[in-house]
């Protein structure tokens, strides 16, 4: 029993440190900039909603609301890139579990090598080859290279041989049914939870990835959330009024991505990544 | 059929050439030309092939030393401590010993949902002692700057990588565990004996990621330098590689500085593999 009670202690512990920082941005968000210094940090003060309102009112109002352009730009970069990122994916790691022809292995082998090349490395290269080719400055410069993940072919490709019987392919060729076909109708319908996982895997990958929006842009009006409300933050000294809005937007900002998880997390396999590597 | 497999590869495979394979050939053959100022750097400046004088300045480089070093005591602390928290909490998790495991796991996760520079905008709030007065002391000055970053990084990664370990462990056989039962090991013994040697492999795998996401540190120290002047431009290697190309104008400095970075990932990365496969095998 007293290794029971010494159990629960140690995982409500860790949970107390993974969870404060979140409720403190929740009450700091109901608070003036005055206020943000000398109150109880977990505390609500009586005119909380208010506060609140005004501080969001401010949020969305401040610089012609330009915040509701970067959630928007976001939605786009996050969203989209991670949705049609998952998709060549799993057209690549289907064909990869599936097919024998000649340059499959080099192909795999390219695949796994740019598993090992950090991002970070090629942001300031891909800048520089966007610059030549006129697109820095564009929603392309962040959209089009936040597409390719080597981990989530290979992520796509374990699943596809895991959850896709050899049988089936066979049965639908025998009636008839193009590649193409097999794949949008027999196969996309069996890879939902490893699509599931990589299109997370990806929504986090390109919404934390700072480098490469901050090199390829330099209009305000196509940031995405987290360069703005960085922005916003080295301004911040000047303007004591930026700190409440980057915290107040800083909540905004992480409610989509908090709540696309507990959506999704039924769906969600860890299986996959623990698995990702080993292989 | 060869049709077929190419047509479902061309989508990714003509992207990734174009934002994987050909910028890691352009930083290549950029790393090894530089720009030469004839007279006293008034003259036109033109371009010209360098060989490997770029890799010999970054080697000789302070700045770039001092940041890999850094970086090497964040890892070799850091690292430890998150994995190893880690592998405590999966255990625990593990031998049913709480009730509301998935609201436990769905906790720990919720951080790695917030993006790594909200998490520092956030942190660098509660670093503050007049906000929040757990702080005995101003955490962003420079003694505690390194040490507040790994905060930051295990905060963001230490649930994430729970999951991973949670989910090696429901692979472990139960048999195995019942047979452990059965001669009478609690518990923590089960824990410690049976569980812990069949973790090595994923522990292998997230220490993996680990590395290379330490030596890529970026948005964590560029965004606390908005906040605090402990962090200095080359504090991270990659920081580093950033200012010299956008901030000092050095783009084929800054290209051998980044190829450099990716060969010492490279190489670790590789090295850490092979020096744990005998342990993470046995």
């Amino acid at each position: 029993m007293r290794g029971r009670a010494l159990a629960c202690a140690v995982l409500a512990a860790a949970l107390v440190y993974c969870l404060f920082p979140l409720l403190w941005l929740l009450a700091a968000a109901t608070k003036s900039p005055s206020e943000l210094y000398g109150t109880a940090p977990f505390g609500l003060t009586p005119h909380a909603g208010e506060r609140l309102a005004g501080n969001l009112r401010a949020l969305f109002s401040r610089d012609g609301g330009v915040f509701a352009r970067w959630l928007l730009n976001t939605l786009v970069y996050a969203g989209g890139g991670a949705a049609l990122g998952t998709l060549l994916a799993a057209l690549a790691g289907h064909a990869l579990a599936w097919y024998r022809f000649p340059g499959r292995g080099l192909v795999s082998v390219l695949i796994l090598g740019g598993v090992m090349v950090p991002p970070a490395v090629l942001a300031v290269p891909v800048f520089l080859l966007m610059s030549e080719a006129g697109l820095t400055n564009t929603m392309w410069a962040v959209l089009l290279p936040s597409l390719v993940s080597p981990v989530a072919v290979h992520l796509m490709r374990l699943f596809s041989a895991a959850s896709v019987p050899g049988s089936l392919l066979e049965a639908a060729r025998l009636d008839g049914l193009g590649e193409a076909a097999i794949f949008a109708r027999v196969v996309f319908r069996l890879l939902a939870p490893g699509l599931t996982t990589v299109f997370l895997f990806q929504l986090v990958a390109v919404w934390n990835n700072f480098l490469l929006p901050l090199i390829v842009l330099s209009d305000q009006d196509l940031y995405p959330v987290t360069l703005g409300l960085v922005a916003w933050q080295g301004n911040a000294v000047r303007d004591a009024a930026l700190t409440t809005l980057v915290i107040t937007g800083s909540l905004v900002a992480v409610l989509p991505l908090i709540a696309a998880f507990l959506l999704l997390q039924r769906y969600w396999r860890a299986d996959l990544a623990a698995g990702g590597v080993k292989d | 059929m060869r049709r077929a497999a190419w047509g479902f590869l061309t989508p990714f495979l003509a992207l990734f050439a174009l934002f994987f394979v050909l910028p890691l050939g352009y930083a290549l053959v950029r790393s090894l030309y530089a720009v030469r100022r004839p007279g006293l750097g008034f003259g036109p400046a033109s371009v010209e092939f360098a060989a490997l004088r770029n890799y010999a300045a970054v080697l000789a480089d302070p700045v770039f030393r001092s940041a890999l070093g850094r970086i090497a005591v964040l890892g070799l602390v850091q690292i430890p401590v998150m994995l190893g928290l880690a592998a405590v909490l999966a255990l625990l998790l593990d031998a049913g010993l709480a009730r509301a495991v998935r609201w436990f796991r769905l906790g720990f996760f919720l951080p790695y949902g917030v993006p790594g520079v909200i998490a520092v905008l956030l942190w660098a709030n509660l670093y503050v002692p007049q906000v929040f007065p757990l702080a005995w002391t101003d955490l962003l000055a420079p003694p505690y700057v390194l040490a507040a970053i790994g905060n930051i990084v295990t905060w963001e990664y230490v649930g994430y990588n729970t999951l991973i370990l949670v989910t090696a462990l429901q692979a472990v056989p139960r048999s195995l565990i019942e047979a452990a039962a059965a001669d009478g090991a609690g518990p923590w013994r089960t824990a410690w004996s049976v569980k812990l040697p069949l973790l090595r492999p994923a522990l292998v795998l997230t220490a993996t990621f680990s590395i290379i996401g330490t030596l890529q540190l970026f948005s964590e120290p560029a965004v606390l330098r908005t906040i605090t002047p402990a962090v200095s431009a080359g504090y991270t290697p990659n920081l580093h590689v950033y200012n010299t190309i956008f901030t000092d104008d050095l783009p084929h400095l800054g290209a051998a500085q980044a190829v450099l970075l990716a060969a010492v990932t490279f190489a670790l990365s590789i090295a850490f593999l092979r020096v744990t496969r005998r342990w993470s095998a046995a």
